[in-house]
């Protein structure tokens, strides 16, 4: 494919190149024939995860939509609260990572090892940005008010006596989000511990960086339609 | 002796000898092997058989009479009170129980849980198609081996929570846990808390296993095998592994929002606050409808093995099979609105009424087949050929008999009985234990290396088919005449039938441990199992019994199908283990 990346062809220094954990040292699995089919089943192996991770979400979404057709005012209601530009700033967080996550994937495969940890620590800054802005600007001022999910409800100026229904589903569909956000970072964290110290993903072996990054992106698809759902129809 | 040491020398055999020294245990459990695995699949799934039949046999215990209440006079001459018939009320102090009925309650539920999530959801998936789906596609290893021990371990972590949900004493919202009880009842206490989070983490373990049979069915099969050269038991786990993949994740958003709502009130499952109940049982069934096919599929497979390999002939019509596999799969995530006809509108009701009956036609395809194959073939009556046949009987009655349930207009009378009791026992245990049981005793000589006393499995196995029906074809008589389920008491014009089935009960349970003692006596005493008892064509009969570590000396290429009897001397044929059929190599 016609690039304007070049691949990185400095050598890596001695004591990380004869490192096992290295990326030219590194083996596919055993059984499989080929590495080819080790990398196409472990990616495959994570299409199947995401699509379970879509249904999980789809849950969350159906109630949504059941709840919206039941008790549309007190869903008017409840978007009234949520500020958009929150929910859009975050959106942008979330869409500038995606993409930091997919350029770590290209430059694993051109081997530019400083690019790769640059990209990889701005998609980590992204998501503690991101994290900030939701617990900071949101989670913790809701909840002082006591827009609180169940019985902890305690917001004296509800109009609608379902708007508590509406706070449940904000805070399961994004707090689920937040937790993937968390574990989406872990994994990233990872992909970067392991190529600063050991170079351990490039050309030939960047299964987990890409891995790392797709789940990033799902997390990041799923914020774009809880957004709008939440935040900007009403 | 010379074989022994040889397998020693080797030191590839996983089976070599009774296990004891620490290090041995450590081997166990950190290994990535899919055959230990699935041995140890194989043990927990059958210890939670044992405890779901437990108590499956004190629900049987406590509806052996009716509940009286008797008035009498003592010797002082006063009027008193006694109740009979209450025979678990001796387990009301121990379980903390408020009485006799509640403990009666939290059994069945018990019952019903263990059996769904703990044993039949993983039994055959987990145990014999870990083992058997790598070998059968002449692969080393599933995909993701280290994916597959930690997938035995969530399962394990999952049963812990369920166990000492019982050990707490245990819940009685019934399997299916439905909101509002399931939020409402012991409201002080996490047993009930934990057995939810008991069934979702479970779901995590079925998960990683589905994932891990797919990718393992599209990457690892050996050269030559196409899709349509797979044996049918790798077509039913496969379907098997797509329901999975697809099913659990809503039950595990469903139980996840049912904690929520028990611990903090969300209220989406709770009209009071505005949310719906019957939103609850959409989702639940959502998946628990496709899972009672993650149940049934894989037996299915078992049995086109089972019929195909013991009456040495071909299986007839393998593609109208496969595709039944994935039809039953594509139909089972358009049925769920069955479980509560009642629930939704006319329209919906009826529409579900019609989905329901699409179910009908691949299952009964794959019934003519199966006949069809036994037509003219050399049948050996056998185990695992007894239990293809048991299948074949049983699991049509249930399966026919789920045609009056999916009718609205009968199933207004049926549902909520004995009736339903009897049907789904009919497929489940009729269909997926009979099947799971065939492949157990076809799969015995080549997991462990021994052959079983043929004699001690038949007794057992008669005696599980007598009890079986016992037990439960009573219960389609009980239910037409109206005896509702999860009942703890009834009129005494039902305690014929009802006693017919608790003996029923005990019969199987005795079908059962002769079962146990032939696997035990086997394990000790058994001859020493030829690579190839049966004169199987899949790949699994080609490499030794055990199969060594990475289950063949050389990488096997395929190059006839999985049943063609009628062209190909089986591999390590030995005259004195079966015949062959006339002019294997003449077409």
């Amino acid at each position: 494919m016609q690039t304007t990346l070049d691949a990185d062809t400095t050598p890596a220094p001695a004591h990380i190149a004869n490192h096992p954990t290295h990326w030219r040292n590194r083996p596919f699995a055993a059984h499989f024939r080929t590495r080819d089919d080790d990398f196409d089943a472990s990616k495959f192996g994570m299409w199947l995860f995401l699509t379970t991770e879509v249904l999980l979400f789809a849950g969350i979404f159906c109630a949504y939509a059941v709840f919206r057709m039941m008790y549309p005012e007190a869903w008017s209601n409840g978007s009234h609260h949520l500020d958009w530009r929150f929910g859009a700033g975050n959106t942008v967080v979330l869409l500038v990572s995606s993409w930091t996550a997919a350029s770590a994937v290209r430059c694993a495969q051109l081997n530019k090892q400083k690019w790769l940890k640059i990209n990889l620590i701005i998609t980590l800054i992204c998501a503690a940005l991101f994290l900030f802005i939701k617990f900071k600007f949101e989670y913790s001022v809701k909840l002082g008010d006591g827009k609180a999910p169940g019985t902890f409800f305690s917001y004296a100026f509800a109009e609608s006596p379902y708007e508590i229904l509406w706070w449940s589903l904000y805070y399961m569909g994004t707090g689920l989000h937040a937790l993937h956000v968390v574990i989406g970072g872990c994994l990233l964290g990872w992909v970067l511990y392991r190529s600063w110290k050991y170079q351990a993903y490039g050309p030939t072996e960047y299964l987990m960086v890409e891995n790392s990054a797709l789940y990033w992106h799902i997390v990041d698809l799923i914020w774009i339609f809880l957004f709008p759902l939440l935040y900007l129809i009403h | 002796m010379s074989s022994t040491d040889h397998a020693h020398h080797e030191g590839e055999s996983y089976f070599d000898g009774p296990p004891g020294v620490l290090s041995k245990v450590w081997q166990w459990m950190s290994t990535v092997d899919h055959k230990k695995i699935g041995v140890m699949y194989l043990v927990a799934v059958l210890f939670m058989f044992f405890l779901g039949g437990v108590s499956a046999l004190a629900v049987r215990y406590e509806l052996l009479d009716p509940v009286r209440t008797v008035e009498t006079m003592n010797e002082a001459g006063e009027m008193i009170q006694y109740t009979t018939g209450e025979r678990l009320a001796g387990l009301t102090n121990i379980m903390g129980a408020k009485n006799a009925n509640e403990v009666y309650n939290r059994i069945f539920t018990l019952h019903g849980a263990i059996m769904v999530f703990m044993f039949i959801i993983p039994s055959i998936p987990a145990s014999l198609g870990n083992f058997f789906l790598p070998i059968m596609l002449g692969a080393k290893d599933v995909a993701f081996p280290r994916l597959n021990l930690l997938s035995w371990y969530i399962y394990v972590i999952g049963c812990l929570f369920g166990v000492f949900s019982i050990l707490l004493g245990g819940v009685d919202t019934g399997w299916t846990f439905y909101t509002p009880y399931s939020t409402t009842t012991d409201a002080d206490h996490w047993r009930v808390v934990l057995m939810i989070l008991a069934a979702f983490i479970l779901g995590f373990s079925s998960i990683l296993t589905g994932m891990n049979f797919v990718v393992t069915v599209h990457k690892l099969r050996a050269p030559g095998m196409g899709w349509f050269d797979m044996p049918l038991f790798i077509w039913g786990v496969y379907a098997t592994a797509i329901i999975q993949v697809l099913a659990t994740p809503v039950v595990g958003i469903t139980l996840l929002l049912l904690v929520f709502e028990r611990v903090m009130h969300i209220g989406i499952f709770d009209p009071s606050m505005g949310g719906d109940p019957v939103l609850y049982q959409h989702f639940f069934w959502f998946y628990s409808h496709p899972v009672v096919y993650v149940m049934i599929l894989p037996g299915m497979g078992i049995v086109s093995e089972l019929l195909a390999v013991h009456s040495r002939k071909h299986i007839f019509g393998y593609r109208a099979i496969a595709f039944s596999s994935l039809g039953i799969a594509a139909v089972s995530f358009l049925v769920w609105g069955h479980h509560i006809f009642t629930a939704m509108g006319e329209l919906a009701a009826v529409l579900f009424s019609g989905l329901t009956f699409l179910v009908a036609i691949p299952t009964a395809i794959k019934v003519f087949n199966w006949i069809a194959t036994l037509y003219k073939g050399s049948i050996a009556i056998n185990t695992p050929m007894l239990y293809g046949l048991i299948f074949l009987f049983t699991f049509s009655i249930g399966g026919l008999t789920g045609l009056p349930l999916a009718t609205l207009a009968t199933d207004l009378h049926l549902h909520d009985t004995y009736y339903v009791v009897a049907h789904f026992h009919y497929t489940m245990m009729g269909g997926t234990v009979m099947a799971f049981m065939g492949g157990l005793h076809h799969w015995w000589p080549k997991m462990f290396g021994k052959m079983y006393s043929e004699k001690g499995a038949m007794t057992g196995t008669v005696l599980v088919f007598i009890g079986f029906n016992l037990t439960f074809f009573t219960q389609f008589f009980l239910g037409t005449q109206g005896m509702p389920r999860r009942y703890a008491n009834y009129v005494d014009e039902f305690q014929t039938l009802h006693m017919i089935s608790t003996y029923g009960s005990w019969i199987l349970l005795l079908g059962f441990l002769v079962h146990l003692g032939t696997f035990i006596v086997s394990l000790i005493a058994g001859d020493k199992a030829p690579p190839n008892p049966w004169g199987g064509l899949t790949l699994e009969w080609e490499t030794e019994s055990p199969p060594i570590e990475h289950n063949f000396h050389h990488e096997p290429i395929v190059t006839h199908g999985p049943y063609d009897f009628d062209k190909v001397v089986p591999p390590h044929w030995d005259p004195k283990d079966y015949p062959l059929p006339e002019n294997p190599s003449s077409h």
